[in-house]
């Protein structure tokens, strides 16, 4: 049987990742834990977060699961999710400025104020709600039509600095990368434990993905 | 093509079912609240709300089980108002597989609450429920002040003021009630939910006074709201969420069907 660990280092609410996933694909084992071991044992890794990137990284920091975060990175199926997501760039402009984990070389950077929609209303932040997802091929986007809507909230988006990890982007009113993918790594602005159908699929498809694009 | 504007069914439960008061009085049972979340979710629903209006302690275990109930099957946005008054209780629910929590007369009592709420938790669980009411008499600026109590008690707080600070102590979204219209059916105070939605950078959802369809469009198009929070349309069965949302598109609003 198929072990999927849910890393929690006390940032939100990792039930709804852990019920979404048992939905997805009722066979697997899914564990939320704080437990290098039991996280470098898994066969596959989900990085959750949500709250802000300074209490984030402290609590990696403190906590050592920065390092195994680093270990699995190398060679498992691994699946970051909105603020997982972007801890996972280089450094985000959140908080004045914190260092992150730096496995995809980015930067997390936060929407503009009073940016205007196509009919001239401010677009407000946090982006909230179910946007449009455009996919770059990729085997996680398997069975999930095109453009379907995912559902976001977020104030900061990751800009990468190599376009070959760009997996997705969506328009807020400009396009913004909304997934991140290289070798057995992928990461998600969206939530997709809250995305219905195709937030299911999609958790469905990171649980028999063998960590190869 | 870019964000769609949401459409919010909203479930008053009290001691695990779903009702729905006219006017605060003639309350109508609509059922079991897992049920109708399971039936709103399969019609489009973009988020579920639930507010508890359980009136006495011992019941609030309810609440926790319906939210724990339907998180397990419904995989959408789940927003728990009602009650919200420590720390913990938002922990609770979200515990419990809430995603967003609706404080309302916690914040009025001691402000500082959302800005400690905002801080553990993050902003973006963060809803600052106002029940706003219209105080400025005929011929002067408009003017609504904020009320508690189900809309029986005045503070005598400026509702445009109240919704800026509420975003500057970290709320993450503002759930804006007219009590003058909310059981009427007589649409959205939309002078109101305009004021505020101009007012704050933080997205604003407009309640209160739906009654058909139009009245949702015009939340969106006229009030500038984000989402729109109905209740007893859907419950009663008189609209189904897809049709709401078929109805807002004809109208040129952006929706996910």
């Amino acid at each position: 049987m198929s072990s999927v660990a849910v890393i929690d280092y006390g940032m939100g609410n990792l039930h709804s990742i852990a019920k979404a996933l048992q939905h997805a694909d009722s066979r697997v084992n899914v564990q939320i834990t704080a437990d290098a071991a039991v996280i470098s044992a898994a066969d596959r890794v989900v990085f959750p977060g949500v709250g802000a990137i300074r209490d984030c990284m402290q609590a990696l920091n403190d906590s050592g699961l920065a390092d195994v975060i680093h270990e699995v990175a190398q060679n498992k199926p691994f699946l970051g999710i909105c603020l997982g997501m972007q801890a996972l760039l280089t450094d985000s402009e959140e908080n004045d400025g914190i260092a992150c984990l730096n496995i995809f070389p980015g930067h997390a950077r936060r929407f503009a104020d009073h940016m205007l929609s196509a009919d001239g209303n401010v677009l407000k932040i946090p982006h909230m709600g179910w946007n449009q997802v455009k996919q770059i091929p990729h085997p996680l986007w398997h069975n999930i039509p095109d453009h379907s809507r995912f559902y976001f909230v977020h104030s900061y988006y990751a800009a990468a600095d190599d376009p070959r990890h760009i997996a997705a982007t969506a328009d807020y009113p400009q396009a913004f990368t909304c997934a991140l993918a290289k070798d057995n790594m992928f990461a998600v602005q969206f939530h997709p434990e809250k995305s219905q159908t195709v937030g299911l699929q999609l958790l469905q498809n990171f649980l028999v993905w063998d960590g190869t694009a | 093509m870019s964000l769609a504007k949401r459409i919010i069914p909203c479930l008053d439960v009290d001691n695990g079912r779903v009702v729905k008061g006219v006017k605060f009085v003639d309350i109508r049972d609509a059922g079991d609240p897992v049920e109708i979340a399971r039936r709103y979710d399969s019609e489009g629903a973009d988020e579920i709300t639930f507010l508890d209006i359980t009136a006495t302690h011992d019941n609030r275990d309810t609440i926790v089980h319906v939210v724990e109930q339907v998180a397990s099957e419904v995989f959408i946005p789940l927003t728990v108002g009602g009650g919200i008054r420590v720390l913990e209780d938002i922990r609770r629910m979200l515990n419990a597989g809430a995603d967003k929590v609706g404080i309302n007369s916690a914040a009025v009592f001691r402000p500082e609450f959302v800005k400690e709420a905002a801080e553990k938790f993050g902003s973006q669980c963060i809803v600052v429920a106002i029940d706003a009411k219209k105080v400025s008499l005929e011929g002067e600026e408009n003017r609504w002040e904020i009320f508690t109590h189900g809309g029986r008690k005045p503070t005598g707080i400026n509702a445009i003021e109240w919704a800026v600070r509420m975003k500057d102590y970290g709320a993450g979204e503002i759930l804006l009630t007219s009590m003058d219209r909310d059981g009427t059916k007589s649409g959205f105070d939309l002078a109101l939910t305009r004021a505020i939605s101009e007012a704050v950078s933080i997205p604003v959802i407009a309640s209160g006074g739906v009654g058909n369809l139009d009245h949702l469009a015009d939340g969106i198009i006229e009030g500038k709201a984000d989402a729109v929070l109905a209740a007893s349309i859907f419950h009663f069965a008189e609209y189904t969420i897809e049709q709401a949302k078929r109805h807002m598109q004809s109208r040129g609003i952006e929706v996910r069907l």
